[in-house]
This record gives C-alpha cells, sequence and structure tokens, in this order.
C-alpha cells in the first residue's frame, strides 16, 4: 500500500488509540472526528471520570462557587469514542503497535497519542504523606477531600510550596477566613516561574492577605497524632506549626514510566517529539505512528532556539492535541508545526496574573507599564538582546501587543514608550530567577536538550 | 450545561458576568471565576454570554434543545494559536 492509500485506508477504518482522556486527548479526539476519521477511537484514562478541567480545582472550586465533581469539559463534537475509564496504561509494544491496560487487556492501534500529562508530585516521605489530612491537589478526588476537609472549619492550613497552586490555594483559605501558613524554600512565592522581583511582590500580596509566609525555609517533617492526624509541621529554622490540614504543592511529575522499557524517547522530562508532534524513540529517531500532546509532551521550539519545551499549560494541551491529532490524519506535506506562544494565568489574591513566552529563559526584567507597588503592571523578560516573555498583574489587555514583541523578535531593552512608564521602569534590572541547579519549586516551564544558538546545555535537575 | 472559558484570551470584559451573574463573576478587577456546571435554566443566559464575549473565550456545550453539540467556535479552529 503506498502512502496516499494507507492514508485513505487510515482515515476510514483505521484504529486510533488516545491514552489519556484528560483535556489534551478530548480535544484531540474532536479535531481528528471533526477532520474526518471514521474508524475506532478509543480513549483510555486512568481516572474513571469523563474528561474534565483542573483549573477551576484550585480556584472557583475552593471558593465554593464550583462543585469538585462537576468541572466535566464541554464537547465541541461529538466524538464516538469506545472509552475506558478507571484503567491505567501499563506498557507499549512498538514492535505489535499494542497497549497495554492495567487489567490485563492490550488495545491495537494504527496510530497513538500520548497525552498522559503530570501528576503531583507527592510529599516524599511515604509514612507522612499517609497521615489523615495531608493532601495534593491536582486530581477531582484530591479536590473533594480537601474541598470536604476546608469545609471543617481547619484551625490552620499549612501549604508546602509557593508555587502557583500554593499561592491559589493560601489565597482561596485566606478568602474563607481560615488561617495558612506557607513555607517556600525559595525567596519569595512564584520565583521559580516568574523571578524575584516579580516574586517579591507576590509576597507582599501573601502578607497583606494575612498569610503568614515563610520563605528560605524547607519543611523537614510533618507530625502526626496518635491516631494518624497530622498535627504539625516541623521547618528548617528550627520552627514548629500546629496545623490541620497540609497541602504538598511541590509541583509535578511526567506520568512516562509506563513507557519504560517500550524503546520510546520517555523519562521524567517527558516525551520527546518533533515539532509535528511525532514521538521520538530513545535512539532520537521519529517514529512514524505515535504523536504526543500536553505537559508529557516536550517539543523544540523555534522562538526558543529550537530548545525543547515541556509546558503544563492549559492552552498548550489544547493547541498541541490538535495540531497532533490533525498531524496523525495528515500526509506530510500538510503537517502542521506545533509553535504555540507558551501562555497561563492565574488568579490569586483578587489579582489576575498573566503571561506569554518563557520568562524563566528571562535575564533581566524592565517594568514597562504601571508600577510594582500599585500590583497593577507589565513586566518585560528579555533574553540575549530580545524580548522573550512578558508578565501582566491586573492589565491583561496589553499582552497580545507584547506576544507580537515575543513573536517578532522584537529588541530589549524596549527603547519605545509605552502607555504609563513610570520611572523605575526606564532601565532593565535582573529578573532573580533561582539558580537552577539548586532544588526550589520549579517553573512550569522545563527546558532541556541542545540549543543550537548558543551551544550550550541548559541544564534542569529532575526534582524528585 | 457544561462550560469552559479559555482564560489565557479572557480580558475581563465582563460581559458574561452581567448576562449570566448566577454564572459567571468577576473576582477581583479583571480576574473570572464561573460554574463550569450551570444549571439548566440559566441556558439563555449563558448562550447569550457566549455570543457577546468580545473574545470568544466561552465554549458550551447543550446549548441547542435538539441536543446538537455546538459548532466549533471559529477562531479556535485556527491551530497553531
Amino acid at each position: 500500500m503506498d502512502g496516499d492509500a494507507f492514508l485513505e485506508w487510515l482515515r476510514r477504518e483505521g484504529r486510533i488509540v488516545i491514552v489519556g482522556a484528560s483535556l489534551a486527548g478530548l480535544r484531540a479526539a474532536e479535531v481528528l472526528r471533526a477532520e474526518g476519521f471514521s474508524g475506532s477511537l478509543t480513549m483510555i484514562g486512568d481516572e474513571p471520570y469523563e474528561p474534565y478541567d483542573r483549573p477551576p480545582l484550585s480556584k472557583a472550586v475552593l471558593l465554593g462557587k464550583a462543585s469538585p465533581q462537576h468541572t466535566e469539559l464541554p464537547r465541541r463534537r461529538e466524538i464516538d469514542a469506545k472509552w475506558r475509564l478507571g484503567v491505567a496504561a501499563t506498557g507499549l509494544d512498538l514492535a505489535a503497535k499494542r497497549v497495554r491496560l492495567a487489567d490485563g487487556d492490550e488495545v491495537e492501534y494504527d496510530r497513538l497519542l500520548i497525552a498522559t500529562g503530570v501528576r503531583a508530585r507527592p510529599w516524599p516521605k511515604e509514612s507522612e504523606a499517609q497521615l489523615d489530612g495531608v493532601f495534593v491537589l491536582r486530581t477531582r478526588d484530591d479536590a473533594a477531600g480537601l474541598h470536604r476537609r476546608l469545609k471543617a472549619s481547619p484551625r490552620r492550613v499549612f501549604v508546602i510550596g509557593a508555587g502557583f497552586t500554593g499561592s491559589e490555594i493560601a489565597s482561596a483559605c485566606r478568602e474563607q477566613g481560615v488561617a495558612v501558613t506557607v513555607a517556600e524554600r525559595a525567596g519569595a512565592p512564584l520565583v521559580g516561574a516568574l523571578g524575584g522581583v516579580v516574586g517579591a511582590v507576590a509576597a507582599e500580596l501573601h502578607r497583606e492577605n494575612g498569610v503568614d509566609l515563610r520563605t528560605g525555609v524547607m519543611v523537614t517533617a510533618l507530625e502526626g497524632d496518635s491516631s494518624g492526624r497530622v498535627r504539625a509541621a516541623h521547618l528548617s529554622d528550627g520552627t514548629v506549626v500546629e496545623t490541620d490540614v497540609v497541602i504538598v504543592s511541590l509541583g509535578a511529575t511526567r506520568n512516562t514510566e509506563w513507557l519504560a522499557g517500550s524503546g520510546l524517547g520517555a523519562g521524567p522530562r517527558g516525551i520527546a517529539c518533533d515539532a509535528g508532534c511525532r514521538a521520538f524513540d530513545f535512539r532520537g529517531i521519529v517514529t512514524d505512528d505515535i504523536f504526543v500532546a500536553g505537559d508529557v509532551a516536550r517539543s523544540p521550539h523555534p522562538l526558543f532556539n529550537y530548545q525543547f519545551l515541556s509546558l503544563e499549560h492549559w492552552g498548550n494541551a489544547v493547541t498541541q492535541a490538535e495540531v497532533a491529532a490533525h498531524n496523525m490524519i495528515s500526509a506530510s506535506a500538510e503537517r502542521q508545526p506545533h509553535m504555540w506562544v507558551p501562555a497561563f494565568w492565574s488568579s490569586q489574591f483578587g489579582v489576575n496574573i498573566k503571561s506569554v513566552g518563557v520568562p524563566s529563559l528571562g535575564e533581566q526584567i524592565m517594568i514597562t507599564q504601571g508600577s510594582l507597588a500599585e500590583r497593577r503592571f507589565i513586566g518585560v523578560y528579555g533574553y540575549q538582546g530580545r524580548v522573550i516573555a512578558a508578565v501582566s498583574f491586573d492589565n491583561t489587555r496589553w499582552l497580545e501587543f507584547y506576544q507580537r514583541l515575543i513573536e517578532s523578535g522584537a529588541p530589549f531593552p524596549v527603547e519605545f514608550p509605552t502607555v504609563d512608564r513610570r520611572p523605575e521602569g526606564r532601565q532593565p534590572v535582573p529578573a532573580d530567577f533561582p539558580d537552577p541547579s539548586l532544588p526550589s519549586h520549579g517553573p512550569t516551564v522545563t527546558l532541556s536538550g541542545y540549543s543550537p544558538a548558543d551551544r550550550r546545555l541548559v541544564f534542569t535537575p529532575g526534582r524528585h | 450545561m457544561r462550560l469552559v472559558v479559555d482564560l489565557n484570551k479572557c480580558q475581563g470584559y465582563a460581559q458574561c458576568a452581567f448576562l449570566a451573574p448566577d454564572v459567571f463573576a468577576m473576582h477581583g478587577e479583571e480576574s473570572l471565576v464561573y460554574n463550569p456546571l450551570a444549571e439548566q435554566e440559566q441556558r439563555e443566559r449563558v448562550a447569550r454570554a457566549v455570543a457577546a464575549c468580545p473574545v470568544q473565550a466561552i465554549t458550551a456545550d447543550g446549548l441547542d434543545d435538539a441536543g446538537e453539540p455546538p459548532a466549533e467556535p471559529g477562531q479556535e479552529a485556527a491551530h497553531g494559536r
């Protein structure tokens, strides 16, 4: 069968299997059907629920504006799939084109999409992690458990890690009058993602809203009482904080263990793929029939010197899934590259924080509009003389403009005048990102791989 | 009915919060909080909010009586954005 005939057959009666039944998996399935795929489609998911949205779990749900059980994603169209929910994929046979499932079943595919995402990194000491009252927040079940516990008026909530999720949880607790302590190893919240200049603003937000923020400390132990309930957290500065709910917000781990030994280029940093979402095998040879999308993917980005980026961003999951699905059933000349400009949002302490580009690549930052003191500003990040990212605090309508600067490789420092430029924004200052070799709460972007532009490796340690 | 807002697109124009205040609410100056599962009796209001959003950031299903899923919002059909 030549290529055209194969493709026609694939589109008509091929078997496509999607492992990962969350945002990326669902959107990919919809695009496959929208573009005329009429073969069999199987959706495999380890959680027993149909695809649901995760961002509300740390925001609307904790604020009581939504139910943890009801954040299911709307459907853009009917996908007519066989659903295998509540059964994790446990293995992949590349030669036989089969996915193994936890219940012993095997599912054959002609094309496979892997969108297994990430999971919350648990507290490393297992006996402490199992204490009653210790939570992570990633899944619907996590959110339901935490929601129940927060409604029972805890005396104090203790959050480990002041990244976006940890900060959002602290914000929701304060809004409901619950006492919160946040412990962060770095010097301020959000430093891994946005650097120290913006982190200092985040620290003020925490403190003004009554969060007991402890920075530059580590949690050394969680202590339980005789009935196995958590009662206190011990910190590296010798202090002890009594608490009855602990939320571990230490970032995420990519779900690639099930691919160990499969021959696919999968590891703790994700699954490497080309710009068209085709997975690499461990020899660096691109596969023809396996595609990757969402948080678990690691793909070269032309705007960032073709560095391999892993993005734990909602918008990336959607766009990469759309591109992967299109490419899965298209001839090579029709395929599209995944070139989405990274973007994310967070809402905390009543402030809308949004970003475009990759701030953690930034060497310097300029506040081009508004002021840090007013918590309403645009910060622009520069890398090797060009604009690489921007962050907005309650100033989202300007971001698209900065996105175009990033896309066009506009020079940095920003020399043109901007609306509402203040004296503090005239000169760039160091963006103050922590040394990536030190363990801290990481950004939700992982940089890795070889960058042909500057001939060096950027090493991001796997934080386990 | 299920709904989701693409908060990368959302720019806080608050049209939805005026048109369907039981489903969408502003939280602070420009953050949006919404209930992803709106009551069926909110259907009319949600449909108006979907139509009125200046950046077309809201996707909802179950807006039609026939149970036909809504057409894919035009802007989302473009790849690479």
